[in-house]
């Protein structure tokens, strides 16, 4: 089990959502993904999409006024 | 699976710039979302997917050769509006990648590492003499609309 790190906080639609698609397809069975993404479009979707495609949501944290952490598992 | 892909088509027939740009964020973001991406193109919009990107007599006869010189290939769409005489998509491209936004290419590239299926449209080939090898290798087939109409069946389809 390993955890990876992806920031898409500098990222625009629809490269968060590619950018995070990439950083999944590379997990392996048990390992996390801690994504930092920005409120609105990636907090609403990135989650969701996630959650549709089979993995787990293990938190949702507010790091500042403008950047949350996602942290998923396969 | 039990739950069936979400699926969205997109009928590429525009060759503008902008418009590419809108085909490729909408097929690269739904991909990214999981969804099974199919992308038709057609008449202009095969300037998108030729091999050669550039400006080039491609075909057979001179008519079909002189008119795939004039669209000018993947380097050279212009935009719908104020094109300049192909300024203007130098200058968004630019803006774009100041701001952080990917452009065509790297939206295009994203949607073939997502696994976005890409069809050309036979009709169009015909007029414009363009064969299989013409067009970038992800190009998986050259077919119909009857076959189009069989692939976007169930699902989401928009015409750009």
């Amino acid at each position: 089990m390993a955890t990876q790190y992806l920031d898409i906080t500098q990222e625009h639609c629809p490269m968060t959502f590619v950018k995070t698609k990439f950083a999944l397809s590379q997990l392996r069975d048990g390992d996390i993904l801690e994504v930092l993404l920005t409120a609105g479009e990636p907090l609403e979707n990135v989650p969701r999409s996630a959650r549709e495609q089979g993995f787990q949501i293990l938190s949702i944290e507010r790091v500042d006024a403008a950047v949350h952490k996602v942290t998923l598992k396969k | 699976m039990a739950d069936k892909k979400k699926k969205l088509s997109l009928i590429v027939f525009s060759g503008d710039y902008d418009k590419a740009f809108a085909a490729f964020t909408i097929a690269s973001g739904a991909a990214a979302l999981d969804y099974e991406v199919n992308l038709f193109f057609t008449f202009f919009g095969l300037d998108i997917i030729k091999k050669k990107r550039g400006r080039h007599f491609l075909g057979k006869g001179f008519r079909a050769r002189f008119f795939n010189f004039l669209l000018g290939g993947r380097n050279n769409l212009p935009l719908s509006r104020l094109n300049f005489a192909g300024l203007s998509p130098l200058l968004l491209g630019n803006l774009a990648k100041k701001r952080n936004v990917a452009g065509v290419d790297e939206l295009i590239d994203a949607s073939i590492k997502l696994g976005v299926n890409f069809y050309a449209c036979e009709t169009a080939g015909v007029i414009l003499a363009l064969q299989k090898d013409d067009f970038i290798p992800e190009v998986k087939k050259i077919i119909g609309i009857g076959s189009f109409l069989e692939l976007q069946e169930g699902g989401t389809t928009l015409f750009i």
